[in-house]
């Protein structure tokens, strides 16, 4: 596995790391029973703290796709549960794309595309929390 | 909440009527790689210095695994679950690597011959090399290899990366990310932003004796932002009126407004469409900018 993490974002390093785990067994190039590296040698690899890459993995672990054996290292577990999301992602992720097509073919520019999209994601936010 | 490794109470140093360090409340948590951040004469070294028991505090007190700094005794036994590399890293020059790495294990009974013997190699030192003809790189290399042979408690290093080229920093921050992996909590000082924004958990920023800053990375990718917005009219009471909890400071210029937020960025963003804000965008901010104006208004 290849890691990119990118020191000068808005998102912190431990969640480009679960994120980048999570696209990895989305399209296939983690699979059930593969083994990733153990904290300390990814943590030299990526010149990261081991922190951040604790924190990933116990992440990992907690949404049930990673399972850390002590002493043996960390294990992908994909569940039945956990394909049907990738499943789902993979649907949605066509849905998407269809949409953006049809509003580009009634004239809209990617960029308003786009803050149509995160203004809608950062209203529901909102009233999630108010609620 | 775990045992601090590093306290300080109101820490100050003053030489005559200057302050180096001022009222300095320091936490530093086990475990983690914490960087001491700041410009050159920010009061750095002094700081460390006065953890390390190596000067005296002219007022406050401080705690280094426990114990006071300012007890000797107590700072005498320290020494030995504290590995610190100086910022000066002076060695004795007429020893060859060799015969000073014999010397320095000899006061230590945790020795690691099994990694002397592999940094040796990383780092390619010489061994038969007197420490007088090495570069200014081998010597911090050296200097470090002497700290990471033992296993400390804590690490403190004093701009570990000064005189290093490119390779020497990786390797040097690899060493820390192994330290750190091994139980020890790393403590180093720099005013390199691009390896502290990679490798730190928390990162403490110190300006002319203050510490204006103490964040974890994660918190700082998070909840800082810079919200660009333009108004159709600015008029003088508006940056009042955008003065949400978590607005760090408001630039102006012509029809444009910049504010950067250490937090709320939602709520800012809110408070300006209710402004009739005409475009709002909001990205996040580097390590860079939030330290240059910490800088800049204090």
């Amino acid at each position: 596995m290849f890691f990119k993490l990118k020191s000068s974002t808005g998102q912190p390093l431990y969640l480009q790391l679960m994120q980048q785990i999570q696209h990895a067994i989305e399209n296939g190039a983690l699979q059930d029973g593969d083994q990733l590296p153990g904290i300390r040698t990814l943590a030299e690899e990526l010149l990261v703290s081991p922190n951040t890459v604790a924190k990933a993995y116990s992440e990992l672990e907690h949404a049930g796709v990673l399972d850390l054996r002590h002493g043996s290292g960390a294990f992908i577990s994909v569940s039945r549960r956990v394909r049907l999301l990738a499943e789902r992602v993979r649907v949605a992720d066509k849905r998407v794309g269809n949409l953006i097509e049809d509003l580009r073919e009634d004239g809209l520019l990617d960029e308003e595309i786009r803050r149509l999209f995160e203004a809608h994601l950062i209203h529901q936010s909102e009233t999630v929390r108010k609620s | 909440m775990i045992r601090a490794v590093v306290e300080t109470n109101g820490l100050g140093k003053s030489y005559g009527r200057v302050h180096a360090v001022r009222n300095l409340n320091l936490t530093v948590a086990p475990g983690r790689i914490t960087a001491f951040l700041g410009l050159n004469g920010a009061g750095k070294s002094t700081t460390i210095r006065m953890l390390l028991g190596m000067i005296r505090p002219t007022e406050g007190y401080g705690t280094v695994l426990g114990k006071r700094i300012d007890d000797l005794r107590a700072s005498l036994d320290l020494r030995r679950h504290v590995a610190y590399v100086s910022e000066d890293k002076r060695l004795y020059g007429y020893m060859t690597v060799e015969q000073l790495i014999r010397f320095t294990s000899s006061f230590y009974p945790d020795w690691r011959p099994d990694v002397v013997k592999m940094l040796l190699n990383q780092y390619g030192l010489p061994p038969d090399r007197k420490v007088r003809s090495l570069s200014k790189g081998m010597r911090t290399k050296l200097a470090l290899l002497l700290a990471l042979a033992r296993r400390p408690e804590l690490l403190i290093l004093d701009e570990p990366s000064e005189g290093l080229d490119p390779v020497g920093i990786e390797d040097l921050l690899q060493s820390l990310v192994t330290q750190c992996a091994e139980g020890t909590a790393v403590f180093f000082s720099s005013h390199q932003i691009a390896e502290v924004e990679r490798v730190a958990d928390q990162v403490c920023i110190l300006h002319q004796g203050r510490l204006v800053m103490d964040a974890s990375l994660d918190d700082l990718r998070f909840s800082y932002r810079q919200i660009d917005m333009v108004f159709p009219s600015l008029p003088a009471e508006l940056q009042s009126q955008l003065q949400v909890e978590g607005v760090e400071s408001i630039r102006t210029s012509g029809h444009q407004m910049s504010v950067l937020a250490s937090r709320n960025a939602d709520a800012i963003m809110e408070r300006a469409r209710d402004l009739n804000a005409g475009s709002i965008e909001a990205a996040p901010v580097g390590l860079r900018e939030i330290f240059l104006q910490k800088v800049k208004e204090n």
